[in-house]
């Protein structure tokens, strides 16, 4: 049995050489390159179309969390959601900066602010209908925003920002614990067509945790917590046909829906299908041979799919789109010797990230980093406080740094990173060739994602007693502003005994302090401002080493009309206005 | 497989010299259970041809610093500028194969691939070789123990074999590779990370060989040569390992040569769950893991630790065929 078993193993290594080899002569045979050019969907709308009609058919890799808009934490859930659920306000569906933009959905108009940024209201526009031809009212707005984010014994994906921001959010218990007929107090709904919002703090970003999925309304009649994901209410364009848990769904034309109430949506195609569990290659090929019109992650092709369409004639119908992540290294500010500022600049200053960059797939994969916030973020600003010819390095500035921090000849240091993510793994692997040269010999521990945050990285305590320096990190907003990206990562109160996002423990007064004048600041473009000054002071702390934008390498097939990258939904495309000519 | 009573050479040479005259002395020598099995082996060309390979990659497994010294290969040098990042391979055909870099270089990093093709095979072999020990070292002892005295002996024992077989190896695998830390027995960085590999996969694939040891030794103990050394009052230790054990090495260092592939190919797959070597050390399965993804687009890197495992798994195979068919020519 053993010997079957051993030469079962000889057969298939052979097996895969041989596969390999003949497989890797194969060109393909397409003659693309008819839907635009290179990238042509960042800045505009390739194939624009006005034409009803058609079938968008999307395939994804793996199931979603949930399809329920008050139950996921999916950007591409997000995205793909407005399909069937209009919430108070989205992103534009347009292309470029554009879509950076906070509009009105549901709501008529973007919340009215009190001017400490503690009261936010809104109101209906008239006329909206669910499926079932009930009108939309603010109630059923406050009762989704109640299920999603109160009721975690049923829907525990989605994020819970209403619950910290809200008012007596820490006391209420949902809906489905809670019976009064009041609800949460801190929502107030005045009339059907009037929702108020009223916060313990100034948040001047409300308008954007108003685009969550979250703000859908829900009908508390039909409402089954956990299951409502079987028989979801629509109130935009499309309702659901079929469901299939862990399959797939089908969609059709709401007859409720009217467009005269929805300036954002055109909802061309008459049907839109998604189905789950595809293998990310077959979901490739699909679009190479206009199969399906999209990849609904979003997160671009597999790592065998990109060499093959770069070098190929469907070139044209690729974008490298900002992902909206920028992966970085923390440096730990309680693990010697990253304590001294000089150390920490040893490695801004020595690292080549160039290499790196190469290393994870080159400029179709990312751009070199040099600021925190990446370039799809509102606030972002371009600067490099440790600037070196193309990204190399300075090996001569570094060891300047090495000597002020007491280490002329280096030292001895851990790198983690996440061994289920090859990307990561390859960018500790060069991080490690290029710190060597400059005498600071990085040993990599690798730990699965799963628990990378749990048990390992996001530990301080664990990080502590096994000395774990620099930590490899890539963090993306779940809203486009500095805010939404940085609270999480670099102020002080986000570090946790376990599973926090902050890696540095970076808790510096200045920063925490920037961060909360900033968000209660109502003047929008001084509130966006102050995001790229509060990056430049992390940098100065020299705590985070940015080493890459995340790119996403996406793919669209011929059919597909209407395509644009939306830069608020993580760099994939607009799901609102992608249509199909089949 | 009975103790044949031995002719030794003492008792050959005592033959008159005058019948003997004409035949060479040797051919009437009485010859060992070895000494046959060494001459049925040398017959067999195909599994020389494995004892030979099998040599050469131990030899190049233990002298693979030196050798990387005298040709002055450096494993983990990168050369970026030979590989095209947007296409994840390296520049030209076939891997990048050229005068300096003979197999080629590997495509994320540029690094030379037969410098870590020599570099990565101690690893792989010290980790297969250690862990196929251990379990054989495991397996042998508690399968002679629970063969030879049955009863609740063997029922303990064959009950712990059974959960050892239904113990989910990976996640174990997983979590102690990340719970053992620098420090542990002394032992930091590449040299716990190997022994981590060669306990894991030793300490759990043991009750294989435990199974083979406890049948054949069920059968053993019944026979005559065994009731004549208990009849003559042998006590247990003794004849657990001077009747029962030399009977035993036929299979044992058939399994041994069997199981070695097997546990490279191990190696590889936890390299594959990333609690394998660390980078930046080569070692073949990693080498192999990392090439999966990309083996559109650069083969060549897939190819050449491929054909590497292949050669030394179809090595130890042929030699351990060779092995079986030399001890035990009735097994054929």
């Amino acid at each position: 049995m053993k010997t079957r078993r051993v030469t079962a193993g000889v057969a298939s290594v052979l097996a895969l050489s041989l596969g390999a080899a003949a497989c890797g002569g194969g060109g393909d045979d397409n003659d693309g390159g008819g839907s635009g050019k290179k990238d042509a969907a960042l800045n505009s709308i390739v194939n624009a179309s006005s034409k009803k009609g058609g079938t968008v058919s999307y395939e994804h890799s793996d199931v979603p969390d949930s399809l329920d808009p008050g139950n996921t934490y999916y950007g591409w859930v997000q995205n793909f959601s407005r399909l069937y659920g209009r919430t108070l306000t989205t992103f534009k569906p347009a292309a470029g900066k554009d879509g950076l933009t906070v509009v009105p959905d549901l709501a008529e108009s973007l919340g009215k602010s009190s001017p400490d940024a503690k009261t936010w209201t809104y109101k209906l526009r008239a006329g909206v209908k669910f499926q079932d031809g009930k009108p939309v009212t603010s109630k059923d707005v406050k009762y989704a925003v109640e299920r999603s984010n109160f009721a975690p014994e049923a829907l525990s994906n989605g994020p819970t920002y209403f619950k910290s921001y809200l008012e007596g959010g820490d006391k209420y218990k949902g809906p489905y614990k809670d019976k009064s007929a009041d609800g949460i107090k801190s929502i107030e709904t005045p009339d059907d067509r009037t929702i108020v919002f009223k916060l313990k703090q100034p948040f001047a970003d409300f308008d954007y945790l108003a685009t969550f999925s979250q703000t859908a309304p829900v009908p508390q009649a039909k409402d089954d917590g956990a299951k409502y994901v079987q028989h979801i209410v629509s109130s935009g364009p499309y309702q659901f046909q079929s469901y299939e848990e862990g399959r797939g769904a089908t969609l059709v034309r709401n007859p409720q829906w009217d467009p005269k109430t929805d300036p954002n949506r055109k909802a061309l195609p008459d049907k839109v299908t998604i189905k789950f569990k595809v293998n990310q290659v077959t979901i490739d090929n699909d679009l190479l041979s206009d199969k399906i019109t999209g990849d609904a992650a979003g997160t671009g092709v597999a790592p065998q799919t990109q060499p093959k369409v770069l070098a190929g004639k469907n070139a044209g119908q690729t974008d490298s789109s900002y992902a909206g992540a920028t992966q970085y290294i923390a440096l730990n500010l309680k693990v010697a010797p990253f304590d001294n500022i000089h150390c920490r600049k040893a490695v801004q200053w020595g690292l080549d990230k160039q290499s790196v960059l190469d290393a994870m797939g080159g400029t179709p994969k990312g751009d070199v980093a040099t600021t925190l916030l990446p370039p799809s973020v509102n606030g972002y600003t371009k600067f490099d406080t440790y600037a070196t010819e193309g990204n190399k390095g300075n090996a001569a500035k570094a060891k300047a740094e090495l000597k002020e921090c007491g280490k002329p000849n280096g030292f001895k240091t851990i790198l983690t990173a996440r061994s289920d993510r090859p990307a990561e793994v390859a960018q500790a692997t060069a991080v490690q060739a290029s710190l060597k040269k400059i005498g600071i010999n990085v040993e990599i521990k690798q730990f699965p994602a799963g628990k990378y945050f749990s048990n390992f990285a996001g530990v301080p305590s664990y990080v502590h007693a096994n000395k774990l320096g620099m930590l490899s990190m890539a963090w993306g907003a779940d809203w486009p502003t500095g805010y939404g990206f940085l609270d999480q990562v670099v102020n002080g109160a986000a570090i946790k005994p376990s599973g926090g996002n902050n890696l540095m423990e970076l808790d510096d007064p200045k920063i925490n302090k920037a961060l909360t004048d900033a968000i209660a600041n109502t003047d929008d473009a001084a509130r966006t401002k102050a995001w790229g000054e509060i990056d430049k002071m992390v940098l100065d702390n020299a705590s985070v080493v940015p080493v890459v934008y995340r790119k996403n390498l996406l793919l669209r097939p011929k059919s597909a009309t209407n395509v644009t990258v939306t830069q608020a939904y993580l760099g994939m495309y607009d799901y609102l206005l992608m249509g199909s000519s089949k | 497989m009975t103790a044949p009573i031995e002719t030794t050479g003492a008792e050959a040479g005592a033959q008159p010299e005058a019948v003997l005259s004409g035949v060479k002395k040797s051919q009437i020598e009485g010859r060992s259970l070895t000494q046959i099995a060494w001459m049925r082996f040398k017959r067999d060309k195909v599994a020389m041809a494995g004892g030979v390979v099998v040599i050469l990659l131990t030899l190049l497994a233990v002298f693979s610093k030196p050798i990387q010294w005298i040709f002055n290969l450096d494993p983990n040098k990168f050369n970026q500028d030979l590989i095209d990042p947007a296409l994840l391979a390296p520049k030209g055909g076939w891997g990048g194969m050229s005068w300096d870099h003979p197999l080629g270089v590997d495509p994320q990093y540029g690094r030379d691939m037969l410098a870590r093709i020599i570099d990565g095979s101690w690893v792989s072999l010290l980790v297969a070789g250690g862990a196929t020990l251990l379990s054989v070292c495991i397996g042998t002892v508690l399968g002679v123990v629970a063969g030879y005295y049955g009863g609740w002996v063997d029922s303990i024992i064959s009950k712990l074999m059974d959960t050892f077989l239904a113990f989910p190896l990976l996640l174990f695998a997983i979590s102690i590779s990340a719970s053992v830390q620098d420090g542990f027995f002394g032992l930091d960085g590449l040299s716990l990370r190997i022994c981590v590999l060669i306990f894991v996969i030793g300490f759990f694939s043991w009750p294989y060989i435990g199974r083979i040891v406890r049948a054949q030794t069920m059968t053993l103990r019944k026979r005559e040569f065994i009731e004549a050394a208990t009849s003559l009052g042998a006590r247990g230790p003794y004849v657990l390992f001077r009747e029962l054990l030399p009977n035993l090495v036929a299979p044992i260092l058939v399994y041994s040569t069997l199981i070695i592939p097997t546990n490279i190919l191990f190696e590889a797959a936890l390299s594959f769950l990333g609690v394998g070597i660390a980078p930046p050390q080569a070692s073949w399965g990693g080498m192999l893991s990392n090439a999966v993804d990309l083996y559109t687009a650069d083969p060549q890197y897939m190819f050449v630790p491929g054909l590497a495992i292949f050669i030394t798994v179809l090595a130890f195979n042929l030699l351990g065929d060779g092995l079986r068919d030399a001890l035990d020519p009735r097994s054929k």
